[in-house]
């Protein structure tokens, strides 16, 4: 290669890489404020700032959800299957929305500890199936975790 | 391999090699997107969660699947600009640096859509969607900053370094859903691992996707072949070629 070209390809190669460098170090620095939400562990151990506009991401648990019948008003907790975080919500909640699936909720966390949020966005994940397929997947999974929450569920359908 | 590195260089060369392919790249990008898209969005299963409204993702998708990989050529052919000063590099980035800006677009809106029925909000500023958003950015920054220089060759340096610097991103993007909580979900299509979707949805997803890239492949020859006429109008085999044209 002409000695000229390499030095180019040289300067090019550092630039790149010292670019790589810097924001490499500066997206680890800010990791925290690049995360979109905080897990409810973070939250039960207090890392999260009370009575500040934060976003809480976790599962909705299995039997949590309350309506309230007078209103929009619905309670449930998030949980990441260690911790969990109770949040209390008015309004709409998206379609997907249900126990068992992923939310972000944003809102402000008050000083017992009770997530009051003003918008919660459900979270989905990445697989895609068929209705069937999910059927058999649960079907063949339903003796292990289902069934716990399958009184419960029958319970909330009646009010 | 260099005498064949150094004839791409040559813009005439190109011409004969773009216009021997281009036929194939439209017929076979059409077929295979058409086919992707007809059976994606009419005959795949719908999902057992979203029902129809995934079936954005055989949009989506492929537009991101571009506009990240469009980027990564740009930021190659700008390395060859910097080092080589090869012509042919030039014209590619400028040429293609619009297609860019077109998927990351496309990409972008056809998230909002299909983010609104399903997340519940148009635009959430999660690690994916920012850096998606600065891609657009740099695409436009490519752009702009190629139109506001008028030599031909200062502006294709000024272009090649931005670029470059610009490829940081690229695997932030990329990464961003692993690296950090976003309420964007972990890549579905993977190309080296099994993936995460049924295999019915799966293989109409990966048509739309090859599609795609052989439709990119033909527009970037004609945008490329459109600006090796404007930039060489007055060597002799463009003057040949257009007196042929005529007759």
């Amino acid at each position: 290669m002409h000695p000229i070209r390499k030095k180019r390809l040289t300067i090019v190669i550092f630039l790149v890489a010292g670019l790589a460098v810097a924001v490499g170090l500066t997206t680890y620095a800010l990791r925290q404020n690049i995360n979109l939400f905080y897990d409810p562990t973070e939250i039960a151990a207090g890392n999260a700032p009370v009575d500040v506009r934060i976003r809480a991401g976790g599962m909705v648990e299995e039997g949590s959800v309350v309506r309230d019948t007078e209103s929009l008003a619905v309670r449930f907790r998030v949980t990441n299957f260690t911790d969990s975080v109770p949040v209390e919500y008015v309004g709409i909640l998206p379609d997907l929305f249900a126990e068992g699936q992923g939310v972000v909720a944003m809102g402000r966390l008050n000083n017992d500890g009770l997530f009051v949020a003003d918008q919660v966005l459900a979270k989905h994940d990445e697989n895609y199936m068929p209705p069937e397929v999910a059927d058999a997947l649960e079907k063949s999974s339903k003796g292990q975790h289902k069934s716990p929450y399958a009184d419960k569920a029958a319970e909330s359908q009646a009010y | 391999m260099w005498q064949f590195f150094h004839k791409l260089g040559s813009p005439k060369w190109f011409f004969g090699i773009a216009n021997r392919f281009m036929p194939w790249l439209l017929a076979g990008g059409l077929i295979l997107l058409a086919a992707g898209l007809v059976w994606g969005l009419a005959f795949a299963p719908k999902d057992y969660l979203q029902g129809n409204s995934y079936r954005i993702i055989f949009i989506h998708v492929p537009s991101a699947f571009l506009a990240q990989s469009i980027y990564i050529m740009m930021a190659s052919a700008a390395v060859v600009t910097l080092v080589w000063r090869m012509k042919l590099a030039d014209v590619f980035v400028k040429s293609v640096a619009p297609v860019g800006l077109m998927f990351t677009f496309l990409a972008l809106f056809t998230g909002a859509v299909w983010g609104k029925p399903t997340w519940g909000t148009w635009w959430v500023w999660d690690a994916r969607l920012t850096s998606m958003l600065i891609l657009l950015f740099l695409y436009g920054g490519a752009i702009a900053l190629d139109r506001s220089i008028n030599d031909e060759k200062s502006a294709a340096r000024a272009v090649a370094v931005l670029v470059l610097v610009g490829v940081v991103n690229i695997p932030i993007i990329k990464y961003s859903v692993d690296w950090w909580n976003t309420l964007h979900q972990p890549a579905t299509f993977k190309l080296t691992e099994k993936p995460s979707m049924a295999m019915e949805m799966w293989v109409p997803l990966l048509l739309s996707v090859l599609g795609l890239y052989l439709l990119f492949g033909w527009l970037a020859c004609l945008r490329m072949k459109t600006e090796i006429l404007v930039r060489e109008r007055r060597t002799r085999w463009v003057k040949e070629l257009v007196l042929a044209g005529r007759k």
